[in-house]
């Protein structure tokens, strides 16, 4: 069997006695005899290093790498800089605990404070926490954010992620609430069936089929019934689009996944949440603030902690504990890679090669269903989805979703113009 | 030291991306809000984070006895299987995903017979998490029979913050009851609280003061004889994992924390990954969905009408999985109760070289951790629990959790785990006798401790009253 235990048996034995137990069964002299365990656990015998390295190589290896991905839905192949895995594999980072003891976490408390900065500047938003757990949780938290005693209802659009209605649904059950879904027209959130006796509404700017919403008339809407508004955007998106903050939004939050997270099979990801100072006090989770020391020298600590649950318990604003601290490491050193200008210029890109795709798709006769203006997702119309995807699943591609009335496609900057043109070419064929 | 925002110089960059091969498009109505990001070099970058790292004490950066956390050594193999291709550059909604969904199912089938439950979901990213999907099956439980009024949860005044937390946020109220004397639950207390209302008990076990509840199976019985159902918080598991399953101990759902007892690293705060195990009866209401083998192959199925749901987006922190599978086939049936019979003679071991000089709340055997209360020297010198905190920092040592569990004053929690060496315990009860000397001789400079570390004590109070949450640009 394979072991972390560095204690050999003689220093056991040696412990063992000194400690005044006569064997490691003794121990457990205060377990009842019918509690334990009779006989062996039924799993297999344990392995070396070796073996166990060779055991998961292969089980990796039954599962499919695509060399091109037109696939988004959530989960988004970006290009990932060199830097940002060697700094998010130093091992101070990887193994840390939450930085409870402030004078031996500088590091990454300030790396947290770097991030609510960067989440905020992306946003807009005046403050953001330290992350949640992903964007599909994110939106259901903001929800949360907006409890009332008086009105037990939420307004959710049509059009979101369906992991974020999901996860809407699943936690306003818990507390509670009704959740009234707003169907898409065109591809787009219907307002119409808005009233004044919801807490909130949850939009997604690029919504679910890729479609740019009206995101400032959403708001502008929404407000007029008293609602607060609650945005899910992509982080490319807002560096190109209108912010959420210039469109009005209260809550913004989102799925960090792209900001240098691998698609990883749907996790760890990350879910960011930005809002004002309003609402500040209510935001989940941990927040880092800056101060001083006792020599009067800049230093972060783990602040606001009154909504929090070990101070709190059930009076809490939340149960948010462990979050996905590694990877707002991970979004923070991204967006320092590239930068004001790179970040801008992949959105372009992203923008650009989506609607070139979308071109070469319409004249291969797919045909996009919705209007309106799109990021770097967009629906087209196809017969046969079961057939096409998989004639290119033969050479190598991941084509787009599968949804209710075509395929959701998707580009990202990685998808260079030779691999769009290959894949309309097997498209056409 | 600087922020990347101050490092950052107007026209500095890295070179990341080619220039774009397809005609530039822009939309319509663009953001005209500034972007302030830093501008960098990769070498700035490099030696920003080189020295945050050094700011940052890791678990290779010496012992970290972090109660309650089970701070073990992260295992550098199960890192390397996490960062296969074959796993990392997966996308959740793709089909050929046979490896990943073997991943979840012998995850699935080794915890449950570590657990003695019947079936797993791995949705849940934490333990709070964890703890929030396993109240909301007991609440779809009641709710698909009828027990309408069921309605409160009762824990132990010695539980975690986020066993009340979660209790509330999934819509119940929370009935308090202190613990017994020496530490466990207080039986009659217990059938008190008891009745028609209550909907469930949540409690770990050993317990926060490193107990094992010897009467846990009466407990377990009390509660569900009224009505309720027991939920099991795994997070301290690693005492008694292949020794005492709670299952049999009577609890009907759980959650385990992978990046405790599993040995999954915690990142600074996350990701971590909290699976909710429970019996048959309760399967149909898990979230997400289940992944079952069939004529040779895995594939997903959807739970069905009765699930809770979905608590979070895909398959909950797959790589976290990995990384404890790998741990799991690395142990087997032995080296599991291997791994809690070493923390546990760990904690019994230190404790037993701190006991002469420090007060221990647990004068019996303890399990994987144990507990200080410094109440006695705060009468008698002023240094409190997180003076004795602070100044073990100086020894190159993370401190054990501090005022906590809250039924004791002035509490040092104290977790060794299995993974350290009787030299590096040897090392660790001299600094805590040291500093013991010290507190008595000069109780004053206690409070001023640390001295070594990159900052002294931050003042929280003005972080909270005066709160700065980002970097200001000047613009």
């Amino acid at each position: 069997m394979g072991s972390y235990i560095p204690s050999t048996v003689s220093q056991q034995e040696e412990m063992l006695k000194e400690a005044g137990f006569s064997s490691l069964g003794d121990l457990y002299r205060d377990v009842p005899e019918d509690l334990k365990l009779q006989g062996e656990l039924n799993l297999p015998e344990g392995l070396s290093e070796l073996e166990t390295a060779k055991t998961m190589r292969r089980i990796a290896s039954h599962n499919k790498v695509y060399e091109s991905v037109f696939r988004g839905a959530g989960a988004y192949r970006h290009y990932i800089p060199a830097i940002v895995k060697s700094v998010v594999n130093k091992e101070e980072f990887v193994t840390a605990y939450t930085p409870y003891q402030a004078e031996i976490s500088q590091g990454v408390l300030q790396s947290i404070f770097e991030y609510q900065t960067m989440i905020c500047e992306l946003t807009g938003m005046e403050v953001a926490n330290a992350s949640v757990y992903d964007g599909a949780v994110a939106a259901a938290e903001a929800v949360s954010m907006c409890r009332s005693p008086k009105k037990k209802k939420v307004f959710v659009s049509g059009a979101v992620h369906p992991d974020a209605l999901k996860v809407i649904r699943t936690y306003c059950w818990a507390a509670g609430e009704e959740v009234c879904v707003l169907p898409a027209k065109d591809g787009r959130t219907d307002l119409s069936a808005l009233d004044g006796e919801a807490t909130c509404l949850y939009v997604q700017q690029p919504n679910y089929y890729g479609v740019i919403e009206d995101l400032k008339q959403i708001s502008e809407t929404a407000h007029g019934f008293g609602l607060t508004v609650i945005a899910g955007v992509e982080p490319f998106a807002m560096c190109l689009l209108e912010t959420p903050a210039e469109c009005g939004v209260d809550i913004a939050v989102g799925e960090g996944q792209p900001l240098g997270m691998p698609l990883s099979f749907g996790g760890p990801y990350l879910g960011f949440m930005a809002t004002n100072t309003k609402l500040m006090r209510k935001l989940p989770g941990r927040i880092v603030g800056e101060t001083t020391d006792t020599e009067g020298r800049r230093a972060f600590v783990l602040t606001l902690q009154a909504r929090e649950q070990h101070i709190r318990r059930e009076k809490a604003s939340s149960n948010v504990c462990s979050n996905e601290a590694l990877c707002a490491l991970t979004a923070s050193v991204y967006l320092a890679a590239m930068g004001p200008e790179g970040m801008k210029e992949a959105a372009r890109q992203c923008y650009s090669k989506a609607h070139y795709l979308a071109d070469r798709l319409e004249e291969a006769g797919l045909k996009r269903v919705y209007e309106a203006d799109f990021f770097n997702e967009f629906v087209t119309v196809c017969d046969d989805p079961e057939a096409l995807l998989a004639k290119l699943d033969a050479k190598g591609i991941l084509g787009g979703l599968p949804v209710e009335n075509g395929i959701l496609w998707c580009a990202t900057e990685l998808n260079s113009k030779a691999e769009i043109d290959a894949l309309v070419k097997e498209v056409s064929a | 030291m600087k922020t990347l925002f101050e490092r950052s110089v107007a026209g500095r960059h890295c070179s990341i991306l080619p220039e774009c091969d397809v005609p530039v498009r822009t939309p319509e109505h663009t953001r005209t809000q500034p972007l302030h990001l830093p501008e960098l070099s990769e070498t700035d970058i490099s030696r920003h984070y080189t020295e945050l790292a050094k700011q940052t004490f890791g678990v290779n950066d010496g012992f970290y006895p972090l109660g309650s956390c089970t701070m073990k050594y992260n295992p550098k193999v199960n890192e390397q299987a996490a960062s296969l291709e074959g796993f990392a550059e997966v996308h959740p909604l793709q089909d050929h995903v046979q490896g990943c969904l073997e991943v979840l199912a012998t995850a699935e089938k080794y915890l449950c017979e570590i657990t003695g439950m019947n079936a797993m979901t791995f949705q849940p990213a934490a333990g709070a998490h964890g703890e929030l999907t396993g109240l909301m099956l007991i609440k779809r439980y009641h709710e698909k029979h009828g027990n309408t009024a069921r309605t409160k949860i009762i824990v132990p005044d010695s539980a975690h913050g986020t066993n009340p937390a979660s209790s509330a946020m999934c819509g119940f109220t929370v009935v308090n009851i202190p613990s017994a004397e020496d530490g466990c639950v207080d039986l009659d207390r217990l059938r008190e609280a008891c009745g028609e209302d209550t909907a469930g008990l949540m409690l770990t076990n050993p317990n926060t003061l490193g107990i094992f509840d010897k009467h846990i199976r009466e407990i377990t019985d009390i509660v569900h004889e009224a009505g309720g159902l027991c939920y099991y918080d795994g997070a301290n598991l690693n005492a008694v994992m292949g020794i005492a399953r709670p299952g049999d101990m009577g609890f009907d759902c759980i959650h385990l924390n992978l990046h405790k007892s599993f040995s999954t690293p915690h990142g600074g705060g996350g990701p971590g990954s909290g699976p909710v195990g429970c019996k048959s009866f309760l399967e149909a209401y898990l979230p997400g969905e289940k992944v079952v083998f069939e004529n040779g192959e895995y594939r997903w199925q959807e739970r069905g009408e009765e699930s809770i749901g979905a608590v979070r987006g895909f398959h909950g922190n797959f790589l976290v999985v990995v990384k404890a599978l790998t741990y799991l086939l690395t142990l087997g049936r032995e080296g599991v109760p291997a791994v809690a019979e070493n923390a546990v003679l760990n904690a019994n071991y230190l404790k037993h070289l701190l006991e002469g000089t420090y007060d221990v709340t647990n004068k019996g055997v303890c399990m994987h951790e144990f507990v200080l209360t410094l109440e006695g020297m705060k009468k008698e010198t002023g240094v409190s629990a997180m003076d004795i905190a602070k100044a073990l920092q100086d020894y190159g040592m993370h401190p054990p959790t501090m005022y906590f569990p809250l039924n004791v004053h002035e509490a040092l929690m104290v977790e060794p785990t299995e993974t350290e060496s009787k030299e590096t315990l040897d090392a660790a009860a001299a600094a805590f006798l040291e500093i013991y000397e010290k507190a008595k001789a000069d109780p004053e400079a206690m409070h001023h401790t640390p001295l070594h570390s990159p900052i002294t004590r931050p003042d929280e109070v003005k972080a909270a009253r005066h709160p700065v949450l980002r970097y200001r640009f000047d613009d």
